[in-house]
């Protein structure tokens, strides 16, 4: 008989040994798939990890790699801290698609303005304001009337989701689009444009806020008594309140931090790599951030590494179907592999694997 | 405009069928919640029970087996998400996202050589007598068999989950596990067993749309159905009878929406899709009966 | 080149400078790149691109190799996979889906050697062409067989996105369909999607319930002519591709989309080095629409007259925008004898008169 036992501190050793071992693993059961399929299995496996970081055009990938991986840490590094403190908020899909309608919307009444001086500053501010009011629907709906923040946030993803669409076609749709759906292109609006700080680095405002924000959260996380709060009303909600936490409070703060970062994420992106307001404008980064604030253990430094993998198999996924005619259903299931493995291992952190004795679970 | 050109009956009638696959993949995945587990898989699930009900149709040439093959798919991946989070303690809302994305590459995989198949007849039951009453007829007894398994099911877990012990100790591990477990139930197994009812259930929702709705395979098919499934949970305060009601809004709006457009009605489409997700809130808010099951999303690990 | 130089020219040339010449040998096979939207095997739009993009490899044999990606989402990810492309070696890309516009044109302003061909689109450039096809030309034959084979003179409509060309098509149906028979009316459903099997089966069944019994649709799946099969008597056609399996009844006759010449054109051209930026725009006449076999249940004399209509068309002797014509309010756009141009029907975003309802916007 096989038992878990917890162990009485989380393994150190575990927390940075098992993400390394899941790769492994999902290399290996990949490989195996890849080969059934007919494909060279070393050979894909390299494409999708390798080729991106040091292969021919690494120079052209590593910069990508900021730019996909940016919105998810930003994103995730938000949702951590309730994530922390037992808050669930799941609907940063929404948050993020609000955050680009705050945006976008602001920038766009304005248009033509030459003022990027004051125009591109608020946009970040209102487009954060966006994603944190829309977070704000959940947190005060549990505060006041008890409702469950996971399925309140969910339903809200599926109504901005809509509200996309309608913006899409109607208000904010482009007047000389030809009687195409969309906005105008933010990209071909100075004032407004999210652009690239030094060509060819990848590298624009976004990019620099989710590192930002990946270094506060540790100081927060590590240093303040607001990380020690998040951290107690987690474990213990009944020592946090002899702490004198609110409750409430904490439902509030943490909604609102992850709203407002999900918002500042979706205004960067709609303001730079994507440019306009299109239906198709969220591909899930709000749900993909959840995965990897879980695959980066909640950490702030693990979040970084996580979203630079999530960013990783994405573009490698990429290159093997371009290069090696991998079917996208396939790279697809290996993400989807990669995760669970991520998941499953992580059990070894906090339990032990007994053998051999009984026990009554 | 021209309002009387839309049946009311007719529009009933449909509205059954089109509510079909999210009532049985919401029946499951309710099921699922009311034992404590959140499983956000759903969408997953049907589109791998989807591709199944394909494969096992066109193997056979028979639809029914091919519904009991999606139900085996649905459940083979309910599997999996039940070890990862009822063994190895995953965190279910990411399980469940990472069960989405899984079941979108394994359905597509499989189905890839199925794009041309065309699944078998799948015949109505044309109940005598019954399907010959007057307004009543045409609405309720014209309808294949599924319509009908998915109103059984409705009553069945209806009936388990308030009539029986077993329904009773379900509640009981999705209510408090902790409280269960201290009373000697098996709560790892009993949430097994109900996230693989979801699993099932979710498979036969989706074959539902790829065996009679289309019929055809594409991949990503399901379109969203599993997420409204979810909502439709939620709305239904986690209550089979409501859910039919929560099952048949949310389907039903769809249909009306298509019906007034063609009806020639100026209507703006997105708000009134959002409308059911609008008062699925609002019923949160509003009902206090519409609580959440005490364990929902919770880890639970034996320790002594 | 050195570090100093590099960063002194131009950020376009020091884009392509930077990653190194991209992957092309003397005498190798030309590179020709796709991205695609869809999966390859949607049954309709995505399909038949694949479909005449792997005709092309065939005509061609080894001198070409072809590079794909399938469901690409329109927005950042297609400005990444193009780059892919161009730095794999593709020496012309097609990129087949509207929303691939501005990636398109934001990528080849880096790559002005690559030569690219985006379909559907209005925005050319030096390197830039824009192909399409009169897919009204079609619609036409449809709105003659629809008008005479109407009982309940009720047709309905699926419609996909409101954008011109869909626009487009159902006031060519409805012209044709009118001119046969005074008494038609359309009902149109918008569904506000290329592809979506369930919804377009909700659709179909709504409008058969509503007493068409003719469907035309503008989307892509064979979901509509299952529906007609079941409710019986219903006429339907193929879209993109010939839906054949569903002939005699309920499909009646198809357009069909065929890339493959043009593709192959496109190719040689490039080959040759005489390729220039184009703005292409064929229909019956070119091979570029295609007319299914119009099938048994269409009476003979219906079934010549529609055909004689395609051979005017692709001879260029009818034009299916001929006035006098008039909008939905009465105004006339359209003078007896008066042909429409192409700025006309590119930017068409009005119903004819008779058609009932408004574009959703």
């Amino acid at each position: 008989m096989i038992a878990l036992e917890r162990r009485p501190q989380p393994s150190r050793a575990w927390s940075y040994l098992s993400p390394l071992l899941a790769v492994i693993v999902t290399m290996i059961v990949g490989g195996i798939v890849f080969a059934a399929l007919g494909k060279p299995p070393v050979e894909a496996i390299r494409t999708i990890f390798w080729d991106p970081l040091f292969g021919d055009f690494a120079s052209y990938f590593r910069p990508q790699l900021l730019v996909k991986a940016a919105p998810l840490i930003l994103i995730a590094i938000g949702l951590s801290f309730g994530f922390r403190a037992g808050i669930w908020n799941i609907g940063a899909e929404g948050q993020y698609i609000m955050g680009a309608l705050f945006g976008a919307g602001f920038a766009l009444a304005f248009y033509p303005s030459e003022a990027r001086w004051l125009i591109f500053p608020l946009m970040i501010v209102v487009g954060t304001l966006g994603g944190l009011l829309w977070a704000m629907i959940p947190g005060l709906l549990r505060v006041h009337f008890r409702t469950n923040e996971i399925l309140v946030s969910l339903m809200l993803v599926y109504v901005a989701d809509f509200m996309l669409d309608a913006m899409a076609l109607g208000l904010l749709r482009n007047p000389e689009g030809m009687g195409f759906p969309g906005s105008r292109n933010l990209q071909q609006y100075p004032a407004a444009h999210n652009a690239e700080l030094i060509a060819n680095t990848g590298m624009h405002w976004g990019v620099i806020a989710a590192f930002f924000a990946v270094v506060a959260a540790y100081i927060l996380l590590s240093r303040h008594v607001f990380g020690f709060n998040v951290r107690l009303a987690g474990q213990s909600p009944r020592a946090a309140a002899f702490a004198g936490v609110s409750a409430d409070r904490m439902v509030l703060i943490c909604m609102g931090l992850s709203g407002g970062l999900a918002g500042m994420a979706g205004m960067f992106e709609v303001a730079g790599p994507s440019g306009q307001v299109l239906a198709s404008f969220n591909v899930g980064y709000g749900f993909t951030a959840i995965i990897v604030a879980f695959l980066g253990r909640l950490h702030p430094v693990g979040i970084l590494l996580a979203g630079f993998l999530m960013a990783l198999t994405y573009i490698g996924g990429e290159l093997a179907q371009m290069n090696l005619q991998l079917p996208r259903s396939a790279i697809q299931l290996f993400q989807g592999m990669l995760l669970f493995f991520l998941l499953a291992v992580d059990v070894m952190t906090n339990f032990r694997i007994r053998l051999g004795r009984k026990k009554v679970a | 405009m021209d309002l009387s050109s839309i049946n009311p009956l007719l529009l009933l009638a449909s509205l059954m069928v089109a509510s079909t696959p999210i009532l049985l993949a919401a029946l499951g995945e309710l099921v699922a919640e009311r034992a404590g587990v959140l499983n956000l898989g759903v969408e997953g699930m049907m589109i791998t029970g989807a591709a199944c009900g394909i494969i096992f149709s066109a193997l056979t040439g028979n639809a029914w087996v091919g519904f009991a093959g999606a139900a085996l798919g649905g459940l083979l991946l309910s599997f999996l998400f039940a070890v990862l989070t009822q063994v190895l303690l995953s965190n279910q809302v990411a399980t469940g996202l990472a069960l989405t994305l899984f079941g979108l590459g394994l359905s597509a995989l499989l189905g890839q050589s199925f794009a041309d198949a065309r699944p078998p007849a799948f015949p109505k039951l044309d109940m005598p007598i019954l399907s010959d009453l007057p307004v009543l007829g045409p609405v309720l007894f014209r309808h294949d068999g599924m319509v009908y398994v998915g109103l059984l099911l409705v009553v069945a877990v209806w009936y388990f989950l308030t009539r029986t012990r077993a329904g009773l100790i379900l509640r009981a591990v999705g209510e408090n596990h902790e409280a269960a477990h201290a009373l000697g139930y098996r709560v790892v197994l009993i949430r097994f067993g109900a996230i693989m009812f979801g699993g099932a259930c979710a498979g036969l929702g989706g074959a539902y749309i790829s065996l009679v709705r289309v019929p055809q395979w594409t991949e990503g098919m399901t379109a969203g159905a599993g997420w409204i499934a979810l909502a439709i949970v939620v709305f239904a305060g986690w209550k089979p009878v409501r859910l039919l009601l929560g099952a048949y809004l949310f389907g039903g709006v769809t249909v009306l929406q298509l019906n007034l457009q063609a009806a020639g009605l100026a209507i703006p489409v997105e708000y009134l899709s959002m409308s059911p997700y609008v008062a699925t809130i609002l019923v949160l808010v509003i009902l206090a009966a519409g609580r959440a099951p005490g364990s929902l999303g919770k880890t639970f690990h034996a320790s002594r | 080149m050195k570090r100093r130089t590099l960063l002194k020219t131009g950020a376009t040339a020091a884009f392509a400078a930077a990653l190194g010449a991209p992957l092309r040998a003397q005498n190798a096979p030309m590179k020709v790149g796709f991205v695609y939207v869809g999966p390859i095997n949607d049954g309709g739009w995505t399909q038949h691109h694949h479909h005449s993009a792997k005709e092309m490899v065939e005509h061609f044999g080894d001198a070409v190799e072809l590079v794909y990606q399938e469901s690409v989402p329109e927005g950042p990810d297609a400005e990444r996979v193009m780059t892919q492309m161009c730095l794999q070696g593709c020496q012309i890309i097609f990129t087949t889906s509207f929303g691939f516009m501005d990636p398109t044109i934001n990528v080849a302003a880096k790559f002005p050697d690559v030569k690219f061909e985006h379909a559907t689109g209005y925005k050319t450039a030096d390197n830039v062409s824009v192909y399409s096809a009169r897919f009204y030309e079609g619609r036409a034959i449809q709105g003659h067989l629809a008008g005479n084979m109407t009982e309940s003179n009720r047709v309905g409509y699926i419609a996909s996105v409101p954008i011109p060309e869909v626009v487009r098509g159902i006031n060519s149906a409805f012209i044709h369909a009118r001119k046969v028979n005074p008494d038609v009316e359309f009902k149109i459903i918008w569904i506000f999607e290329w592809l979506n099997p369930a919804k377009e089966a909700d659709a179909a069944k709504a409008l058969i319930e509503q007493g068409c019994d003719v469907v035309l649709q503008h989307t892509d799946s064979t979901a509509p002519h299952a529906a007609a099969k079941e409710a019986g008597g219903v006429y339907t056609f193929g879209q993109a591709a010939d839906m054949a399996e569903f002939a005699p009844m309920p499909r009646i006759s198809s357009i069909i989309d065929n890339w493959a010449p043009y593709y192959i054109d496109r190719v040689q051209a490039a080959m040759d080095g005489t390729w220039e930026s184009v703005n292409t725009w064929q229909g019956i006449g070119e091979g570029m629409v295609g007319i299914g076999e119009i099938s048994s249940a269409v009476p003979d004399d219906i079934k010549a007259e529609a055909e004689a209509m395609r051979d005017a068309i692709a001879a260029g002797d009818y034009h299916p925008f001929t006035g006098p014509l008039s909008k939905q309010d009465g105004t006339q756009f359209l003078a007896e004898g008066e042909v429409a141009d192409d700025g006309l029907l590119a930017g068409m975003n009005f119903y004819v008169e008779g058609i009932e309802g408004d574009i959703p916007s």
